[in-house]
Parts: structure tokens; C-alpha cells; sequence
């Protein structure tokens, strides 16, 4: 009997997984929350609201072109089921979530593509409605073509950043300002790492060019942001490195400090995760050719390890060949060589941008008390801090015991990390040692339906 | 090697263990705690948070009654509000047979002065109308209700620091002897002599009984929990159904807590899980009783470690082969509303020799009759 491969995610990695396995006769399930393949990068526009790809995706129509045609090309040689939210994993069967009905998929072996998620830093503001994160604002644009506001400031710690504004200025919205956390210098030192893949040291390039040429007033190294408005976004206060305060009109805010894995279903799946330093951030813990420390599980993509959406090819195709080899399949090995020595640039790209964009601490270190840090339980930063005071709570779950924080319907996937941030400024405990919250499912919330 | 010498060594730092401790040493005797990680993160810390009386085996009833008592000023006592809530609790009949069994238990429970209010199906929907029409009959509780299980037990825990136990988190006990005169407990770095002690362990007290050469047959119990999202209060009742297959109740928050069922666990690494399959099991259970459930979200699902009796009784009393050393674990999932009374009675156990409420049938030796029955059947 074939193998049981259940892939999870439908963006560049899972659907390159979809097609080395496919290509070896293996017909895969490939599971995906959306409606359409694509993932967020290559996110398709629902029926009736198409655009042309350059419109959409802009640089990056071709690959998104060749992302979708490859993926349409598979028709039958994998079992694709669109609109299916995987909500749990545990003794090698996923729970399944598809138009309001439950059901289980088991596997063999399970190639988990999930992608990643903005990270959210909460400043005075960042609750008001108009408020958006960079990739919310991103997913507005491609799939409904709508701008986030008239006129929209975007705020970032990232590539994204850049990439964003310019996707707004090409669908013609007015950028208020484009204002960047971290310091400009990062960048020019970073510059040398970042030729490791030169084209996209280009890519960056002109995507700064691009802001210059609209005119975009453009800031780094801001230290502090604040959002006004009473109801809804009506300007953005910001300071920049010299301590001067300056004052802009928008309706619209979209603001996010790089990226983190969506790594709940790894974690149920019982993946060993680290503290990354670099990054500071929890990662999974990779082993060679995208393999995770549970043997039947494999990791691709930003899940496994941030590193966009080319890269997400390479590693979808480098642990589907880790799938083959472990059920002792043959394939062609020139390829997978090939994509090692592509990773193995994009390591050193991905090290030089980590420093170009260093997490933006001085963010967290101005949150006030009054600062709403999880917003479904509203819960502050001073409640976290006053409950370290009386209770000496040593981890974040135990924090959260006290306060709720991350007890509600994102289930700290927004705050966790924040949480775990305020309780370590506290305490004065490394933030490995105060840890990051358990994983439980389900991943998202699922109806309580007979 | 740290070195400390008390009157009275307890191991675990759920419930039971903190009431005690706080109870002996406001009774004056010098006390540690000894805890292998955090007071309060086993089955006390996250338990449903039911503290009901109702239902209740008989013999559980004065010891029950002894807890309600206990929990309304509870928040006096640890000098901190633990979020009790008296709302009442409900237990729903589905069948004419039902009925009748609320009936009989009524007679009984009032017997120990627990009162209970039966209604008929009418009675019920016309005072709780989110209650199913099909409901044949109910009993109410006026006295019980719900507490929030996060901050019960370290809020014991610190009363009980702040009272001059020595409380030792991060502390777990490897070995235990009884020298004929006082207690060696041994853990990391640190040797604990006491004149008693108590093994308050929970799930994981039966190491502690084969140090002193006794046994029982404590298994383990993972009960199933899982939490809707919040939506306004309309629930004001804690749930319960003869039958027992489903509980729940609606916090002020507005989130919804269901249980019932296994959930998945083990003891050595200490981990715990909500099984899916239990859960998707009891949407249906639940929305046959209160129809207003159906929609709603979960967003998060837990178990935890309990130790579990072939009676679902708790052992609680004197070990039968080492004088001063006093047991009490094995609470089958219902230990939480019992916590507070069992800290007192385990103080008076030591105090006095004796305990006012009457445990006889919670003591280790019934366990022994099964075996050598079981022997004896066998020969
Ligand atoms: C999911 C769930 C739901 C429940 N719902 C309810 C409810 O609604 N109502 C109700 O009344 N009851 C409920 N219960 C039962 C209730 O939680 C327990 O009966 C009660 O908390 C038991 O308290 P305990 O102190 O014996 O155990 P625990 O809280 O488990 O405490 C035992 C402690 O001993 C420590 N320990 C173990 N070994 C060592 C060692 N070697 N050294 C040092 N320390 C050690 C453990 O770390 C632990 O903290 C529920 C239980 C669970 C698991």
C-alpha cells in the first residue's frame, strides 16, 4: 500500500512538496484553509473579483503564475481539499474542520506548510479600528483589491515593509508615510550578506527607488509610535532618533515587526522548538532536509524557518525528497544538490537581513501600564507586570494562569510572545527561561456544532 | 545540603496540601511544603472549577457539607478573592427514572443537612428557560457553584508562606523513610526532619506509598475540559445531568467550561491533553441539554493529572504500617470543592489524633478486603 502523505498549506512550499510527491506516484492530500491555492504570498483573488497577476503580485506575477500553474497542472495526482481548517494533530490523524463539518485525516507521514504570521508589537493605539498589521493590509489588497484607508501610514521592522508600500503605491493608494524601526545603518552594513542573492539585493533596491520616486516620506530608526483618534484611526504620532515628535493625518494604520512561524500544528504534533537568539523569536527545531524531531513529521516553508516565499519553494522541495527518501523511494538526486547550494546562499541573505531589521526592543521597552496588550482578554501591560509582583509567576504560562493573557480566541497568538517579553523585563529572567505559551488545540476556534 | 526540621512535612502543593499546611500552621506547628514544581499547576490549578456538593457518594456528604461552609469567606481566609461564585447548581433529569433518583438522593442529602430543590420539568423551564424542553425534572443547589481553580491554590499557597510555612517550590521529594522516631524526606540539595508527614501527592502518590511499604490501587484519571468564547451571561446555573456525562457552567466573562469524558495523559512526563474525539462527542450531550450551545466557538481544551480509586472514593487517613504519616490523594476528579475541609481534617488528624468529620470510609485499608477477596476468589 502507498504511503499516507498529508501536506498542510497550500503556498509555494506545500504545493512544490505536492509536486515532487505527486511526480513520484504518491498522490498526496494536501489540506489548505483557503479557498484557493496560493498561500498568503500568492493569494488569489476570490471568483469574480480577478485582477491580472502584475496588478496583483506586481515583481512577482511570473513566480506567482508559474506557482498556480504548477499547482493546476497536478489536477488529479494530488487529493487537493481547499477550504479545510486543520485544527488538531495527535497519534498520526489530523482533526478537520471542512463547510462546518468535522472529520479526520490520518497519515504516514505529515509535511506541515503553514506558513508564518505577522508580529505584533502593541503601541498606545493599536486597538482602534483602521488599525491593521502589514499583512492584513497585504491580504486586503490582493484578495478584495481594497486599500486598508484613503490615505495609509505604514510602520514596520522588516522587507515586508517595503514590499507593502510599494504594492499600495502600484494600486494607486496615497502612503502617508512609510516609517521603519530600525536604524538605517543596519542595512548599509547588512548590504554585503545580502549579495548573496543578488537578485534579491536588486529586488530591495528598487523597491526603495520606487518609494523615492513617489515621493514617500520615508523615516528609520523610529523609537516610539502612538495612533490617535477616538473611534477610529485618525493620525499617527511617531519620534524619530533625534527625540523630536512628529505628527501625521492618516485613516489608516498597517504596522508589523517581521514575521513569526505559525507553528501550532507543529507543536501538537510534538516538534521540539528552540529559542532563537537572532531572531528572538521560537522556532522549531530543524533537523537535515526539513526534517523535525518527530520522526513522520516534516517542515517547510516560514513554519519551519522564516525565509520567504523562494526560499519556501526550495525547502517544500527539499523535505518532500526527505519524505522519499525516508519510504525508501528513489529520485534523481541532482536537484535536490542543486537546492542545497541555493538554501545554503539564502542562509547567509537571511542572516544578513535579520541584522538589517534587529528585533525593535525599544519598542517593548516604552510600553506604559495603561497599554492594552491582549486584546480578546484586555488585559494590560501593568496587570501583567503588578501580577509578577505578588505572585513571582517564573514562566508565561503560569502568568497567564493569573491574568488570562492569551486565554482568548487568538490563544496568544498575537500577545503570547509579547506576554513573555513584559514578564522577562520584569523578572529579569532570560526569555527562554520564562518559555512561550503551550500549544492546545484547537489551532483556531471551531464551532460547537451537532 | 540544606537542612531543615519541622513538626510536620507535607509533599504536593495542590489544594490539599496547601489547606493543610496553612490549617497546622494556624494551629501552631511548624510546617514545609514540599512542591516538585509550581503550588497549584497540577489538577488544583486546572481543574473545571466545581465546587458541588450535589451528587456526591454519601459518605462523602459530611465532609462535602464541611467544605460548603468553608468557601463563601474562603477569600477571608487567604485574604484574596479566588473569583467563588455562589450561582447554584443544577442537575438536569432526561427520564421519569431520573426523577425519581433526584428524589431519593434529595432524602439523603438532606439527611446531612444538604437541602435540594426539586423541580418538575415545567418548574425548571419556567425559572431557567435556556434549559431544554425535554428536560423531565431538576435539582437545584442553592449552595454551590463555581471558583476560579487558577488562583485557589496559590493564593493558599501564599497565604500560607505569609503565615510562616516554609513553602518550597521546585522541590521534589525522591525519598522518604521513617527512622522510628521522626521522618528523613529527601530532595535535591535539601533533607527534611519531621515529626509527621503527609503524602498529598495527587496523581503521583502511590511512589509514596512504596516507601513505607503500602499500596492501593490508584490509577490515573485525565478528565476531558475544553472553553467556548465569551458571550454575554445567560447561563446561571453550574450544569450537571443524572448520568453524568456531560457538566457545565458559564463564567461571568462569559465563557462556557465543558467536561466530561477521557482525556489523554501521562504521569512521567507530566503531560496532559484534551482528546478530540471526546470532545466532538460531547457537543451533542450538551446541546441536548441547553439548545443555546449550539454555535458557539471553542478556543482552547486541556486535561490534567488526577489519581484515580477503584470506588471513586479518596484515600484520606492514617497509613496502616507508619505511625504519624497520614495519606490523602486519590480524590477522582472531584477533589476541589472537598480541598478546604480536607486541610482542616488532616490538621485535626495530627493535632488531635482524630478528625471530626468522619472518614472511616475513605481509609486505605478497604483496598485490602478487594485483594484478599480477590485472593480468595482465586484459591
Ligand atoms: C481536568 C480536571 C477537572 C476537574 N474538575 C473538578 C471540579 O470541577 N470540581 C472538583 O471538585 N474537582 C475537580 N477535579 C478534581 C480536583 O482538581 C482534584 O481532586 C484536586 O485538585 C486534587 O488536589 P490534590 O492536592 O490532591 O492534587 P494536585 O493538585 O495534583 O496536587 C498534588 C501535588 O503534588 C505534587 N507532587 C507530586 N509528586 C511530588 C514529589 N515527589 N515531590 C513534591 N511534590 C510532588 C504535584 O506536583 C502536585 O502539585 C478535576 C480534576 C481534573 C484533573
Amino acid at each position: 500500500m502507498l504511503a499516507k502523505i498529508v501536506i498542510v498549506g497550500a503556498g509555494p512550499a506545500g504545493i512544490r512538496a505536492a509536486e515532487v510527491l505527486a511526480g513520484a506516484g504518491l498522490q498526496p492530500v494536501v489540506l489548505d484553509e483557503a479557498r484557493q491555492p496560493g498561500g498568503q504570498i500568492y493569494r488569489q483573488p476570490p471568483p469574480g473579483a480577478e485582477r491580472d497577476a502584475f496588478t496583483l503580485y506586481g515583481s512577482e506575477a511570473g513566480k506567482a503564475r508559474n506557482i498556480h500553474a504548477a499547482f493546476g497542472r497536478l489536477g488529479k495526482s494530488v487529493d487537493y481539499r481547499p477550504d479545510t481548517l486543520v485544527w488538531n494533530c495527535s497519534s498520526n490523524a489530523l482533526n478537520i474542520l471542512h463547510k462546518g463539518r468535522q472529520g479526520i485525516v490520518p497519515y504516514d507521514r505529515l509535511l506541515i506548510a503553514t506558513g508564518a504570521f505577522d508580529r505584533v508589537i502593541p503601541f498606545p493605539g493599536w486597538t482602534l479600528p483602521g488599525v491593521f498589521t502589514l499583512g492584513g493590509a497585504q491580504i486586503a489588497l490582493k484578495a478584495q483589491g481594497v486599500s486598508i484607508g484613503k490615505r495609509v501610514a505604514l510602520i514596520g521592522a522588516g522587507p515586508l515593509l517595503p514590499l507593502v508600500a510599494s504594492q499600495y503605491l502600484e494600486a494607486g493608494a496615497d502612503v502617508a508615510a512609510v516609517l521603519d524601526v530600525t536604524p538605517f545603518g543596519a542595512k548599509i552594513r547588512a548590504l554585503r550578506g545580502m549579495l548573496a542573492v543578488p537578485e534579491y539585493a536588486r529586488r530591495g533596491l528598487s523597491l526603495l527607488l520606487k518609494l523615492k520616486k513617489f515621493g514617500v516620506p520615508t523615516a528609520y530608526d523610529v523609537r516610539a509610535i502612538e495612533v490617535t483618534g477616538n473611534w477610529h484611526v485618525d493620525g499617527l504620532k511617531w519620534r524619530d532618533g533625534a527625540g523630536r515628535w512628529h505628527r501625521i493625518a492618516c485613516d489608516a494604520v498597517a504596522a508589523s515587526f517581521g514575521l513569526k512561524p505559525e507553528m501550532q500544528l507543529a507543536d501538537l504534533a510534538g516538534c521540539a522548538t528552540y529559542f532563537d537568539e537572532a531572531t528572538r523569536q521560537w522556532l522549531p527545531s530543524l533537523q537535515a532536509g526539513g526534517r523535525s524531531s518527530v520522526p513522520d513529521v516534516y517542515l517547510a516553508g516560514d513554519c519551519a524557518a522564516i525565509g520567504g516565499a523562494d526560499v519556501a519553494e526550495l525547502t517544500g522541495k527539499r523535505a518532500a525528497y526527505s519524505v522519499l527518501r525516508d519510504l525508501g523511494i528513489g529520485f534523481a538526486a541532482d536537484e535536490l544538490k542543486g537546492i542545497e547550494t541555493t538554501l545554503a546562499r539564502h542562509t547567509r541573505l537571511r542572516k544578513a537581513l535579520d541584522a538589517a531589521y534587529p528585533f525593535p526592543t525599544h519598542l517593548i521597552d516604552a510600553m506604559s501600564d495603561s497599554l492594552t496588550l491582549c486584546r480578546c482578554e484586555g488585559v494590560t501591560v501593568g496587570e501583567l507586570r503588578a501580577s509578577y509582583v505578588k505572585t513571582s509567576a517564573p514562566d508565561v504560562n503560569r502568568l497567564k494562569a493569573f491574568t488570562r493573557v492569551g486565554m482568548g480566541r487568538c490563544q496568544g497568538r498575537v500577545c503570547g510572545a509579547m506576554a513573555a517579553e513584559i514578564l522577562a523585563g520584569q523578572s529579569g529572567a532570560s526569555l527562554p527561561d520564562v518559555g512561550r505559551l503551550r500549544g492546545q488545540h484547537p489551532i483556531k476556534p471551531i464551532p460547537m456544532v451537532v | 545540603m540544606e537542612r531543615l526540621s519541622v513538626d510536620v512535612a507535607i509533599i504536593g502543593g495542590g489544594i490539599v496540601g496547601c489547606a493543610a499546611a496553612l490549617a497546622l500552621r494556624k494551629a501552631g506547628l511548624t510546617v514545609a511544603l514540599l512542591e516538585k514544581g509550581l503550588c497549584g499547576a497540577q489538577a488544583s490549578g486546572i481543574n473545571a472549577g466545581g465546587v458541588r456538593q450535589q451528587g456526591r457518594h454519601v459518605t462523602e456528604l459530611p465532609m462535602t457539607r464541611r467544605a460548603a461552609k468553608l468557601w463563601p469567606r474562603l477569600h477571608e481566609t487567604l485574604g484574596e478573592d479566588v473569583e467563588f461564585r455562589q450561582v447554584g447548581h443544577l442537575r438536569l433529569a432526561r427520564s421519569e427514572q431520573d426523577v425519581q433518583m433526584l428524589e431519593d438522593y434529595a432524602v439523603t442529602a438532606r439527611e446531612h443537612g444538604l437541602y435540594l430543590q426539586l423541580n418538575s420539568g415545567t418548574v425548571t423551564r419556567e425559572m431557567f428557560p435556556w434549559v431544554s424542553g425535554k428536560i423531565a425534572g431538576s435539582s437545584l443547589a442553592v449552595e454551590d457553584g463555581h471558583a476560579n481553580p487558577r488562583l485557589v491554590t496559590p493564593a493558599y499557597s501564599r497565604a500560607a508562606r505569609s503565615h510562616g510555612v516554609h513553602v518550597l517550590e521546585f522541590t521534589p521529594v525522591e525519598h522518604a523513610q521513617w527512622t522510628g522516631s521522626n521522618f528523613e524526606i529527601q530532595a535535591p540539595r535539601l533533607v527534611v526532619k519531621s515529626r509527621h508527614l503527609v503524602n498529598a501527592a495527587g496523581a503521583w502518590a502511590g511512589k509514596f506509598l512504596s516507601f513505607f511499604g503500602e499500596s492501593a490501587p490508584l490509577t490515573l484519571r485525565t478528565p476531558n475540559l475544553f472553553v467556548t468564547e465569551p458571550v454575554s451571561y445567560f447561563m446561571t446555573k453550574s450544569i450537571a445531568v443524572c448520568g453524568g456525562a456531560v457538566y457545565f457552567r458559564q463564567v461571568e466573562r462569559g465563557n462556557v467550561v465543558l467536561g466530561g469524558g477521557p482525556g489523554w495523559g501521562d504521569l512521567k512526563s507530566e503531560r496532559s491533553r484534551n482528546r478530540a474525539d471526546t470532545t466532538l462527542g460531547q457537543f451533542a450531550r450538551a446541546i441536548e441539554l441547553v439548545p443555546e450551545l449550539s454555535g458557539l466557538h471553542i478556543i482552547r481544551s486541556w486535561s490534567g493529572l488526577e489519581g484515580d480509586l477503584p470506588d471513586k472514593l479518596p484515600i484520606i487517613g492514617a497509613s496502616r504500617t507508619t505511625p504519624n504519616l497520614v495519606h490523602a490523594f486519590g480524590l477522582c476528579g472531584h477533589g476541589f470543592q472537598l480541598g478546604p475541609a480536607i486541610g482542616e481534617i488532616l490538621c485535626e488528624l495530627i493535632r488531635d489524633g482524630r478528625s471530626q468529620t468522619p472518614i472511616d470510609a475513605f481509609c486505605i485499608s478497604r483496598f485490602d478486603a478487594v485483594a484478599h477477596q480477590k485472593m480468595a476468589g482465586a484459591g
